[in-house]
Parts: C-alpha cells; sequence; structure tokens
C-alpha cells in the first residue's frame, strides 16, 4: 500500500509566503537605509563624526 | 491509560500574513505627517546653517520615533480601538498584527530612532526624542488617557515637542522661539480633539474613555474649546509683537486667529441638532488648517528669506 507521507513541520500558505518575503523585502531596505545614512553621515562629519556634543 | 491524550491538542502556531501596509498603519502616518511638518518648520527657523544629510537624518528620526509612538499606542489601545468606529480597522482588531508583534514592532523602532538621533546628530535631541516617546506612551497612552479627562491637554506635550527637538538637533541647545512653537501646538489640542470628541462622543462612551464630554458633558466642553481657543490665539499672536517672529507671520496669524475664534463661538453658541454638528465639524477641519497654515508661513518666510535675501 502506497502511504503519502505529510511534509514535516509548519507549510506555510501562499498567502503566507507572499506577505512573509514583503516583510522580508521591507525590514532588507530598512537596514540598506540605515546603512547608507551611517555612511553618509561619516562623509558629512569627516574626522568629527566622534565629535558628539551633550 | 494515559492521563494525556497526544492526540487533543494540536499545536497551530499563527503565521503572520501581515503586509507591511499593516506595519504602515501601525505608525499613524498622518499624524505622522504633521509631525514631520512642525519639526521641519522646527528645523528651518534654527539659526545657522545645518547640513542636508543631517537634516533629513534629524526629522527622518523625528519621523520614526513618532511611528514608533503610534505603535506603542495601537499595543496598548487595541481593546479599546476595537469598540470604537474610527478606530476599528486599526491592524490589531482587524486581527491582521498581534499585540505582541506591535509592541516588538513600536520598541524597535523608538530605540533605533533614540540611538540613530543621538550618534549621528546630539545626544540633547536623541534625549529630547526619547523623553517624547516616553511622554506619549507612558505618561498620555498608559496614564492619563483613561484616567483624567485633562488627558489631552496634558498629553498634547508630546505632541508639541517635535519642533523643538529638531531645534536642538540642528543648534544643540535650547531657545525661546521653539517653546513658542511648543507653546502654539499645545494650546491648539485641545481645541482641536474637544472638537473632535463633540462629534465622536458616543464612540468614547462605549470605549469607556473618559473625554470631557463623556465626563462634564458637551456643554461645559463648549465653554471649554472656547476659553482654550483665546489663550491659543492669544500665545499664536505673542511671538510678533515680543519681535520673535515678524509682521508676515502676525497678520496671518491674527486673520487665522479671528477664524478659528469665530468657528469656536459658533460651537459654544450652537448645542443643538445639525447646526451644532455642522459647527463642532468645521472647527475640526478649520483647526488642522490653522495650524498648517501658521507653521507654512514661518516656513515660507525662511524660504524666502533664503531665496530672496533683500526683501528682509
Amino acid at each position: 500500500m502506497e502511504d503519502k507521507q505529510k511534509p514535516d513541520g509548519i507549510v506555510l500558505t501562499e498567502a503566507q509566503q507572499k506577505s512573509r518575503r514583503q516583510r522580508s523585502v521591507a525590514i532588507a531596505l530598512a537596514l540598506g537605509v540605515l546603512v547608507v545614512l551611517f555612511f553618509a553621515v561619516t562623509l558629512v562629519k569627516g574626522p568629527a563624526v566622534l565629535v558628539r556634543p551633550m | 491509560m494515559s492521563v494525556v491524550d497526544h492526540h487533543a491538542i494540536e499545536l497551530s502556531p499563527r503565521i503572520s500574513e501581515a503586509a507591511p501596509a499593516d506595519y504602515i498603519a501601525l505608525l499613524k502616518p498622518r499624524v505622522m505627517s504633521l509631525v514631520v511638518f512642525t519639526a521641519l518648520v522646527g528645523l528651518m527657523i534654527a539659526p545657522g546653517h545645518v547640513h542636508p544629510v543631517l537634516a533629513f537624518t534629524s526629522i527622518l528620526c523625528i519621523a520614526v520615533g513618532a511611528g514608533a509612538s503610534g505603535a506603542l499606542n495601537m499595543w496598548y489601545e487595541s481593546d479599546i480601538d476595537a469598540l470604537m468606529s474610527r478606530t476599528a480597522n486599526r491592524p490589531i482588531p482587524r486581527g491582521r498584527v498581534t499585540r505582541p508583534e506591535a509592541l516588538a514592532f513600536g520598541m524597535t523602532l523608538a530605540f533605533f530612532s533614540v540611538m540613530t538621533l543621538g550618534i549621528l546628530v546630539n545626544w540633547f535631541a536623541g534625549g529630547l526624542l526619547a523623553f517624547t516617546i516616553f511622554f506619549y506612551v507612558v505618561i498620555y497612552t498608559i496614564g492619563l488617557k483613561r484616567w483624567t479627562a485633562q488627558n489631552i491637554v496634558i498629553g498634547g506635550a508630546a505632541g508639541a515637542l517635535p519642533p523643538v527637538v529638531a531645534w536642538v538637533a540642528a543648534t544643540g541647545s535650547l531657545s525661546v522661539e521653539p517653546l513658542l512653537l511648543f507653546l502654539i501646538i499645545f494650546f491648539w489640542t485641545p481645541p482641536h480633539f474637544w472638537a473632535l470628541a463633540l462629534f465622536r462622543n458616543d464612540d468614547y462612551a462605549r470605549a469607556g474613555v473618559p473625554m470631557l464630554p463623556v465626563v462634564a458633558g458637551p456643554d461645559a466642553t463648549r465653554l471649554q474649546i472656547l476659553l482654550y481657543t483665546i489663550v491659543l490665539v492669544a500665545v499664536a499672536l505673542a511671538p510678533w509683537p515680543l519681535g520673535y517672529f515678524d509682521a508676515v507671520y502676525g497678520v496671518t496669524s491674527l486673520v487665522l486667529g479671528a477664524g478659528m475664534l469665530g468657528l469656536a463661538i459658533n460651537v459654544y453658541r450652537h448645542r443643538e441638532g445639525s447646526q451644532a454638528l455642522r459647527a463642532t465639524r468645521k472647527l475640526f477641519a478649520f483647526s488642522i488648517l490653522y495650524l498648517f497654515a501658521l507653521f507654512a508661513t514661518l516656513l515660507l518666510e525662511v524660504v524666502v528669506h533664503a531665496l530672496m535675501p533683500s526683501i528682509w
């Protein structure tokens, strides 16, 4: 007798996969913006980047 | 016989189907847009030159901080949001985002906005932004909102701080001008929100939020709206004779103030039926225009002065 085994673990529906992908892209973009921002401010401040007045 | 039936409990973890749009809704984009605008004015009227990258960073951090406050507000208020027609469609009551997800989202954004502003701009501004988020979430949302009818009077301080944070980001210090902007928004908040509360009275009563119309009644609220509007108009006009803002601002403030006062008197006079409803809706709508136009005038003056310095 053929016994079809169910896949182990949680199987995401198409909608769940799509929304997860969208959220991952959004997080990646946000992190990318943060990296660019820190890089740009470092260029702008130059050596003064370590001077952070209270 | 085993006392535990292994087949009785089927673990089915909740898998989120929330899209980025649901998380953007948690940020309260409309509130955020007003915060960005008032902060931009605070930044632009500050003396001295601010590098555009630092200016952009400051406004971005203030916007994200405001968004974090919105998300944390929705985390805490999801129970009453579900009861009010105005807020029932928010991501948590709709089941798109869970409360722990909103909490984690809000805390993450709050942390990154404060740290980024502190590290990249200055720690005075970063600290002030942290205080603003703390004030809105802990003092207003958790402490005052369900406890006293003065909730939005005291809580209004949180909404009034963004231009001050922006000024501090630009200059590294405090001065009278940003405090004047703070006072304008602070005294603008009660008439604006009480006008909203007057025509959303049933919503707030159903949710058990002690807004002034629910606790003291519509007539007492109408009087308070009028009194606060008189103070607002005076406070918004004062910077002109005191010499902080010039005549263009003064005349604009005078004209807009007359409009605001006229509508507040209308709200006070018309207490029954459709006329009363129309009067409160008009005041609510005009109050947004009032604040926007007042701050836009300051912004316009800075821009015109920068482009054509000979005019002033």
